[in-house]
């Protein structure tokens, strides 16, 4: 299975209301693709059709097993941070519980929660919870890797981290596909970034590109919103 | 005027002195029915019967207009103690520990305690002795009953004790018992209901109906006995017996055993005075009662949780189905639980055990497990329904997007979460199971509380058995209150 995702035309209606009119997307094995636009631009929506949670009303979609980490991560709340990594592995690809073990302890290592691996959900900060939550995507080795906000509930310093290990993950040949509110993050950290309003693509290409010299009026809005709201915090 | 107004309404006292004499409320169960105290069938407002009989006589003597008084037959004595009525007759048997705990007339009444059983076994079971790992049926709180209890050590019989004197021979034809033991008025009134019985004539023990009233009512008790020995001279007694079809040759000689001690010795069939102290009695009564009260707080317990598994149980599929099956059968499953939560248990409970006798024949405790068992299962799945529906949506997305098909998504997600969830109510529903099993009493089902309610009659007060009673149930549900509290705080779900 090729790791390339390939979207074409795709749209969908909530009732009266068009959410997404004909979004075309392409993401290729380490590229980290940023999503982003305000809130109800589309763009969750997009990760969650890939994901599969939800069906497009029209559009043709090439997409490789998707891993998701979601906003608020939706951690299992019942299991400490090792047993939320090997579920999958375990249930899923019916692996041994030493095997899922072994390779959720190097995940945990690899992402710095490694001694967090005991702790339940509600025992971990939003940072630890995220990079636990990364963990339990990554243990089936999907070759597209899907983050909603995945900087929302993070400061400043741990904003660098996980840029520095999403990067890391593309490097290793995998393809990141985010959304963010965050300007400076994308321009740090992604290799591309995809402009969305009102369910359209309105630009796309580096992001130092697009970010510094804003072609298009609903970029500058989307730049400007982003400005007030971080002054404002 | 005024003058003759006056003299008027003097005459009309004088001449008519039971208009103006307080009612004479006297206690009987019509549930015991004919021949005793029963809704007349013509006019279900009054009763009939030669207990009804003897009630209008006396009352008649006294002067008084008689008033009828609705009791249950277990709670005569207590209620006579309270005052609840001036005198009760309603089949009241004679014991020593009655005449120790309300004042009791001379006997009227002499009754044979007979065993009945079915035809086929006419031959084989003619005595208690016969009846060797057999279960024995009877009332409860009534001399048979102790008989019975007496036979359980000497001839290894099963003592079974109901509510009632109808089920007892209707269960005897199903099978359910071998044998009756009940005194012969009752023996015979069952004998013209039924077909395929047959009752031994030989006595087994031999007991008497007395009148109560309350321990200090010695003075009301004295002319209920003057008019009791005058109604034996003058035929009353025989007329009102033989209109019922109970006269027969022991009534005489009962009779003249009473006029003659009433002669020689006023005491002799009568002792008189004030009770000891019950609270005292139940005391020393308490170790002997001890016993028998810690196994029947076993079978609550092994009652209790063997219902509540079946209810855990079936509360899972019937949660399941409404959660995730199709619209068909999310309708039978909500009529399901509708039906059992709308209709009282006790019903339910009677509909098993009796209503499908027929049907299948099912034992008193497996029927009351079962029973109980299905009644909360329709409260067990409500629990579990809504705990299900209270699992953040996120959690099964999360699942999903892992690749957990819906079934292990509900095993390891979905399924403990909810648990968790519902574990707080499932411990108060535990504890009221509890305490609902102790309806199972209507099933023959010798539990706590029907335990207590045995000791409480036996000794004629409620204080001490009640008591104990209460802390035994205190025991089982507190611990169970305390661990599910420890559980919930391990599992404390955090709130985002």
């Amino acid at each position: 299975m090729s790791a390339t995702l390939r979207v074409r035309g795709l749209r969908l209606w909530r009732g009266d209301r068009q959410i997404l009119a004909g979004i075309d997307l392409d993401a290729s094995p380490g590229e980290v693709v940023a999503l982003m636009g305000l809130s109800g631009s589309g763009k969750t929506t997009i990760l969650r059709i890939l994901a599969g949670l939800e069906r497009a009303d029209a559009g043709d979609i090439q997409v490789p097993k998707a891993g998701m980490v979601f906003q608020y991560h939706y951690l299992f709340e019942h299991l400490t941070a090792m047993e939320n990594v090997c579920l999958a592995p375990m249930y899923v690809q019916r692996q041994t519980r030493a095997q899922a073990e072994a390779r959720a302890g190097e995940l945990l290592g690899e992402l710095g929660v490694g001694h967090r691996a005991d702790a339940l959900p509600r025992e971990l900060s939003g940072g630890e919870a995220q990079r636990v939550a990364i963990a339990r995507a990554l243990a089936v080795d999907p070759p597209l890797l899907l983050l909603d906000e995945p900087t929302a509930s993070l400061d400043p310093a741990r904003r660098n981290d996980l840029g520095d290990a999403l990067k890391a993950l593309a490097a290793s040949g995998r393809t990141l596909l985010l959304t963010s509110h965050d300007d400076d993050f994308v321009r740090d950290f992604a290799s591309r970034v995809v402009i969305l309003a009102g369910g359209r693509m309105v630009e796309q290409g580096d992001p130092r590109q697009v970010l510094e010299y804003a072609q298009h009026e609903e970029t500058r809005e989307l730049l400007q919103v982003e400005r007030q709201r971080k002054l404002g915090r | 005027m005024i003058r003759l107004a006056l003299l008027t309404s003097l005459l009309v006292c004088t001449v008519t002195p039971a208009l103006g004499q307080p009612p004479l409320r006297w206690g009987g169960d019509s549930e015991g029915g004919a021949p005793f105290v029963e809704a007349d069938p013509a006019d279900p407002s009054t009763m009939v019967g030669f207990d009804v009989e003897i009630a209008e006589h006396i009352a008649a003597q006294l002067g008084r207009p008689a008033r009828f008084v609705q009791i249950a037959y277990a709670s005569l004595d207590q209620s006579a103690r309270r005052g609840d009525f001036d005198i009760g007759l309603s089949g009241i048997e004679d014991s020593a520990g009655r005449r120790a705990s309300v004042a009791a007339s001379v006997p009227y009444y002499e009754f044979r305690e007979v065993i009945t059983v079915r035809e086929g076994d006419r031959d084989r079971f003619r005595s208690l002795a016969d009846l060797r790992g057999r279960r024995v049926a009877t009332l409860g709180g009534t001399m048979a009953y102790d008989l019975l209890l007496q036979a359980e050590r000497d001839d290894g019989i099963t003592a079974v004790s109901y509510d009632d004197d109808v089920h007892p021979y209707s269960d005897l034809l199903l099978g359910r018992v071998d044998a009756v033991l009940l005194d012969h008025v009752l023996a015979e009134r069952a004998m013209r209901r039924n077909t395929g019985l047959v009752t031994h004539p030989e006595a087994v023990a031999v007991g008497h109906y007395i009148i109560i009233a309350a321990p200090e009512q010695t003075a009301l008790r004295d002319r209920v006995d003057d008019i009791l020995r005058a109604a034996m001279r003058d035929g009353t007694l025989e007329r009102i017996f033989r209109k019922w079809g109970c006269w027969n040759e022991d009534q005489p000689a009962l009779y003249a055993r009473v006029l003659g001690a009433a002669a020689t010795d006023p005491s002799a069939t009568a002792p008189a005075g004030v009770p000891p102290g019950t609270v005292g009695r139940a005391w020393e009564a308490l170790p002997r009662y001890l016993p028998s009260l810690l196994s029947a707080a076993v079978v609550t317990l092994v009652l209790s949780c063997a219902a509540m598994l079946l209810a855990v149980v079936l509360g899972v599929l019937i949660a399941t189905g409404r959660v995730y099956g199709d619209p068909v059968t999310r309708a039978v499953l909500t009529v399901y639980v509708e039906v059992m939560r709308g209709t009282p248990v006790l019903l339910q409970l009677f509909v098993i055990y009796y209503g499908l006798a027929g049907v299948v024949r099912l034992p008193a405790f497996i029927a009351a497990l079962v029973g109980l068992g299905l009644n909360y299962a329709a409260y067990e799945s409500e629990i579990y329904r809504s705990a299900l529906e209270a699992v953040p949506r996120g959690q099964l997305e999360a699942a999903r997007v892992l690749g957990l098909t819906p079934l292990q998504t509900l095993r390891l997600v979905r399924a403990p979460q909810a648990f968790r969830l519902a574990l707080a109510p499932m411990t108060n529903d535990f504890v009221a199971l509890l305490k609902d099993s102790s309806l199972v009493s209507v099933l023959t089902v010798v539990e706590l509380t029907k335990q207590t309610q045995i000791f409480a009659t036996n000794i004629g007060s409620w204080l001490v058995p009640g008591l104990l009673c209460a802390l035994l149930y205190l025991a089982m549900s507190l611990p169970l209150s305390h661990l599910a509290r420890r559980l919930e705080d391990r599992w404390k779900v955090a709130t985002p």
